[in-house]
C-alpha cells in the first residue's frame, strides 16, 4: 500500500492519459464503423469483401501492427498516432460486423412504414434505422471500448505511456503493487467507459433501456 | 429525432475539447528533461528537473519516452532539451566502430561525435555501465576473478539483454578478446533472477544495479577493456546548454558511484518514488 | 517501402531456420505455447460452459464474468504472476496468464452453444427415450458444436496475439525478434516477424472458419442455419 500512497498524483496522471488516449479509437472507429457496417448491410455483394477484409485486420496481434503501421504511413513506431490508428482500425475491425448485424436486425416492416409516411432516405436513415439499431450499436460499442482501454498498454512496449507503464516500471522495480495498481486502475478505466457509454444510450434512447437489458445478456 | 443528434453533438465537443484540451504544449522559456524507460536514469533527470526549478526556471518532464530511437531525434529536433546519458552506450550509438574504452577518451570521443545541435555538460564521477557478473558460490567453484578467468568453463551461458548478442562486448567480443566462448540467453528484464536460480552462468548487470551488492554478486575485472566506460553525462540541447552549464555541472560533479546505487537501491526496496528520491539526495548535499 | 523488402529478405533467409533462435524455433515455440493453453483452457472452459448452459445455473454470474474478463490487460496480469509465482517459474505464469484470457471465449462459445438449442429439439429426443447421455452426446453436442468451435477459434486468435508479449521476460515465441529488434532497430526482423504472426494467425483462422463449417450437422446446414457463428466479440 506504501507504494500507492507515495504515487497517487502519479497514477492519477496516467490514468488521465489512458482514457484520453483509448477515448479517441473509441469515438473515430465508431463513427467510420457506422457507415462500413450500413454499407455492408445494404448491398450484400460488398458485405463479404468488407467483412474479409476487416476480419483480417482483426486477426493481427496488437505488437505485430505497431510494427506494421509505421513504414505503412510514415510516422514514428514510437509516436503516440501509431498505437492511436492501430486501436482505430481494431476498433473498427470489430464494430463493423455488429453495425451490419444490427441494421440487419431492424423489422423491415418498420423501414416500408417509413418509407410509406414519406420519410426520405437519409431521413429514414437517422430517424428510424439509427435509433432503432441504436441498443446493438451501443452493445458493440461497449465491446470496442472494453477492447481498447485494455490495448492501450501495450502501447508502453512503443514508448507510449499509459498505465501500461506501471507493468513495465514495476517489473523493473519489482514492485508488485505498481503492477496490480495498473491492472485495478484499467479495469477502472474500462469501468468508467462502460457506465458512460450505458448513460449515453439512456440519454439518446430513452425508449431501449428494457431493450438494452435484454441484448446485455445475449451478447456477452 | 432531435434529441439524438443534439445529444451526439453535446458529448462530441466535450469530448473533441478534452483531447485538445488534454494536448497542451509548454511554453518556449521552458526546458524539457527527458529520461528513458529505466528507473534510474528518470531518478537523475528528476534531480536536473528539481535543481533548474529552484533556480527558476520553468521545467517540463517528458520521462520514460523509451529508446534511443525515440528520445534521440526528440534532442536532436529540440524538442527535449536536457537529457541524462551514459558516455559509452552513447558514443557507441553514433560511432559503432569506436575503439575508445578509457574514462577520458570516451568522453572526448563523445563531445567529437555529438551532431552540432548537442553538447556534452561534465560528466559525473558516477558510472551505471555494463559488466560481468557471477554469483560467489560460482566465482569461488572456478576460482574467477577476471573476465579471461572464464575461458574454458563450460557450459558457459551468457545472459543479459536482448541486444546484448550483437553488441561488440558481446559474445563475439567475449571470442575475440578473451577467447571465452559462451551461449546467449536474452534474458532481458529477469537477468538477476536467471542468474541466481543458475540459469545462466554469467550476467551482463549493470554497475548501478543495487542487486550486485545485495546478493553478493562477483564483478569480473575487465582487464583488456572489453567494456566501455560509461559514466553519467548530461546531454543538453548547445542553444541552451550554457544557461544551464552552471546548475547542472555542480550537481554532476557530487554524484559519487556509490550514491547512485543508494538511490536505486531507494527506488527498488524502499519504493520510494524519483521525485522523492531526488529532493532527498538534493538537500543532503547542499543543493 | 524498403523496409517491407527487408523483411521479406530477413524472412526468406535459409540462414534464419537453422539454428538457435531461428525463426523456425521461434514459431515452434509460439505454436507450442498456444497449443499447452488452448488444452488447459479447453479442459477447463468447455465442461463448465456445458454445465452452465444446460443446467442454466449460473448464468448471469458467466456472462457478467465473460464481460469483465475482457477489460483484463494481459500483459500486466503476465508480469504480475511472472513476480507472485516466480521468475524461474515464469513459463508457469505465462501459461496461467494465457490460459485466465482463453477461458471467456471458450467458456461463452460452449455455454451458447447448448444454450441456443432449441428445447423442443430436446423434448423431441427425450420423447423418443433418448437417455441423459444418449441427449447429451447424439443430441447437445453436435447441435452446440459450431458455436463450440467458434469459441475456440475466438480463443486461439487471442491467445496467438498474446504471445507475441511474453518474450518481454525472455520466453521465446515470435515476439522475441520483435522485442529484441526494437533497441536494436532491425526492421526486417522486427516487420519480419510480425508478418509471420499474422501469417499463423489467418492460417489458423481460416482452418476453425472451414472446421465450424464441417462440424455443422447436415441437417443444421441444409435448414439454414448456418451463420450460427460465435459471436466475435473478445479482443486481445
Amino acid at each position: 500500500m506504501g507504494w500507492v500512497l507515495d504515487n497517487l498524483g502519479l497514477i492519477g496522471e496516467l490514468t488521465l492519459t489512458h482514457m484520453g488516449l483509448s477515448l479517441i479509437p473509441v469515438i473515430l472507429g465508431a463513427l467510420l464503423s457506422i457507415p462500413l457496417g450500413w454499407l455492408a448491410h445494404r448491398y450484400p455483394p460488398a458485405r463479404g469483401s468488407i467483412l474479409s477484409v476487416v476480419g483480417i485486420f482483426y486477426t493481427i496481434p496488437s505488437l505485430a501492427l505497431f510494427v506494421l503501421l509505421p513504414p505503412l504511413f510514415g510516422f514514428s513506431i514510437l509516436s503516440e498516432l501509431n498505437v492511436i490508428v492501430a486501436l482505430v482500425i481494431y476498433a473498427i475491425a470489430i464494430m463493423v460486423r455488429s453495425v451490419s448485424d444490427a441494421f440487419s436486425s431492424i423489422d423491415p416492416g418498420a423501414l416500408r412504414a417509413a418509407t410509406a409516411l414519406g420519410y426520405g432516405p437519409w431521413q429514414r436513415f437517422f430517424h428510424v434505422e439509427l435509433p432503432l439499431a441504436g441498443p446493438v450499436l451501443l452493445a458493440g460499442l461497449r465491446v470496442v471500448s472494453v477492447s481498447t482501454v485494455s490495448l492501450v498498454t501495450v502501447g508502453v512496449l512503443v514508448g507510449v505511456k499509459s498505465l501500461g507503464y506501471f507493468f513495465t516500471d514495476g517489473f523493473q522495480r519489482r514492485i508488485e503493487s505498481e503492477i496490480l495498481t495498473g491492472i485495478v486502475m484499467t479495469l477502472v478505466v474500462a469501468l468508467i467507459f462502460d457506465l458512460a457509454l450505458l448513460a449515453l444510450g439512456r440519454a439518446v434512447m430513452p425508449w431501449s433501456l428494457l431493450a438494452a437489458k435484454r441484448l446485455n445478456q445475449e451478447v456477452s | 429525432m432531435r434529441t439524438l443528434t443534439r445529444n451526439l453533438s453535446i458529448v462530441g465537443t466535450i469530448a473533441t475539447a478534452a483531447v485538445v484540451g488534454g494536448c497542451a504544449a509548454g511554453g518556449s522559456d521552458t526546458i524539457v528533461v527527458g529520461s528513458q524507460a529505466y528507473y534510474s536514469n528518470e531518478i537523475v533527470a528528476e534531480i536536473y528537473a528539481q535543481a533548474l526549478e529552484a533556480e527558476g526556471f520553468s521545467v517540463e518532464r517528458s520521462f520514460q519516452i523509451g529508446q534511443r530511437d525515440a528520445y534521440i531525434p526528440a534532442l536532436e529536433a529540440g524538442e527535449v532539451d536536457l537529457f541524462p546519458e551514459y558516455t559509452g552506450n552513447l558514443l557507441q550509438f553514433y560511432d559503432a566502430d569506436t575503439t575508445a574504452t578509457e574514462t577520458t577518451a570516451v568522453y572526448d570521443a563523445l563531445q567529437a561525435a555529438l551532431p552540432e545541435q548537442l553538447t556534452a555538460l561534465a560528466m559525473s564521477p558516477a558510472t551505471d555501465q555494463d559488466s560481468y557478473n557471477v554469483t560467489s558460490e560460482f566465482a569461488a567453484a572456478n576460482s574467477l576473478e577476471s573476465i579471461g578467468d572464464l575461458a574454458g568453463v563450460s557450459p558457459l551461458v551468457l545472459g543479459g539483454a536482448p541486444e546484448l548478442e550483437e553488441r561488440p562486448y558481446g559474445p563475439s567480443g567475449l571470442m575475440e578478446v578473451y577467447g571465452v566462448s559462451v551461449e546467449f540467453d536474452a534474458t532481458g528484464e529477469v537477468t538477476l533472477d536467471a542468474l541466481l536460480a543458475g540459469e545462466v552462468q554469467v550476467a551482463n548487470i549493470y554497475t548501478g544495479n543495487p542487486a550486485i551488492a545485495q546478493y553478493g554478486l562477483v564483478t569480473l575485472a575487465d582487464s583488456e577493456g572489453l567494456f566501455l566506460a560509461s559514466n553519467i553525462v548530461p546531454i543538453a540541447g548547445s542553444d541552451v546548454a550554457d544557461e544551464i552549464a552552471s546548475i547542472i555541472n555542480p550537481i554532476s560533479e557530487a554524484m559519487s558511484p556509490d550514491e547512485l546505487v543508494a538511490m536505486n537501491l531507494q527506488s527498488t526496496a524502499e519504493e520510494m518514488s524519483a521525485p522523492d528520491i531526488a529532493a532527498q539526495w538534493l538537500e543532503e548535499n547542499g543543493f | 517501402m524498403e523496409v517491407f523488402a527487408d523483411a521479406w529478405q530477413w524472412l526468406v533467409d535459409p540462414q534464419n531456420y537453422v539454428g538457435e533462435g531461428s525463426l523456425l524455433q521461434r514459431s515452434l515455440e509460439h505454436v507450442g505455447y498456444t497449443l499447452w493453453v488452448m488444452a488447459v483452457g479447453s479442459a477447463i472452459a468447455i465442461p463448465l460452459g456445458f454445465y452452465i448452459g444446460h443446467t442454466g445455473r449460473g448464468r448471469g454470474w458467466t456472462v457478467g464474468i465473460t464481460g469483465a474478463a475482457r477489460a483484463l490487460p494481459t500483459f500486466g496480469l503476465f508480469l504480475y504472476l511472472v513476480l507472485v509465482i516466480g521468475v524461474e517459474r515464469r513459463e508457469i505464469a505465462a501459461v496461467i496468464a494465457l490460459v485466465l484470457l482463453a477461458i471467456p471465449p471458450l467458456l461463452a462459445g460452449a455455454y451458447s452453444g447448448v444454450d441456443q438449442i432449441d428445447r423442443r429439439v430436446l423434448d423431441a429426443a427425450r420423447a423418443q427415450g433418448m437417455t441423459g447421455w444418449q441427449l447429451l452426446f447424439r443430441v447437445e453436442l453436435p447441435l452446440a458444436l459450431p458455436l463450440v468451435v467458434g469459441g475456440i477459434r475466438n480463443a486461439v486468435l487471442q491467445v496467438v496475439a498474446t504471445v507475441t508479449l511474453i518474450a518481454y521476460v525472455g520466453l521465446g515465441g515470435l515476439g522475441y525478434d520483435i522485442i529484441q529488434g526494437i533497441p536494436l532497430r532491425r526492421f526486417d526482423q522486427m516487420i519480419g516477424s510480425a508478418f509471420a504472426i499474422v501469417v499463423i494467425a489467418l492460417l489458423l483462422d481460416a482452418v476453425f472458419a472451414a472446421l465450424t463449417r464441417i462440424v455443422t450437422p447436415e441437417g443444421v446446414r441444409r435448414a439454414g442455419g448456418e451463420d450460427i457463428r460465435a459471436r466475435e466479440n473478445s479482443r486481445r
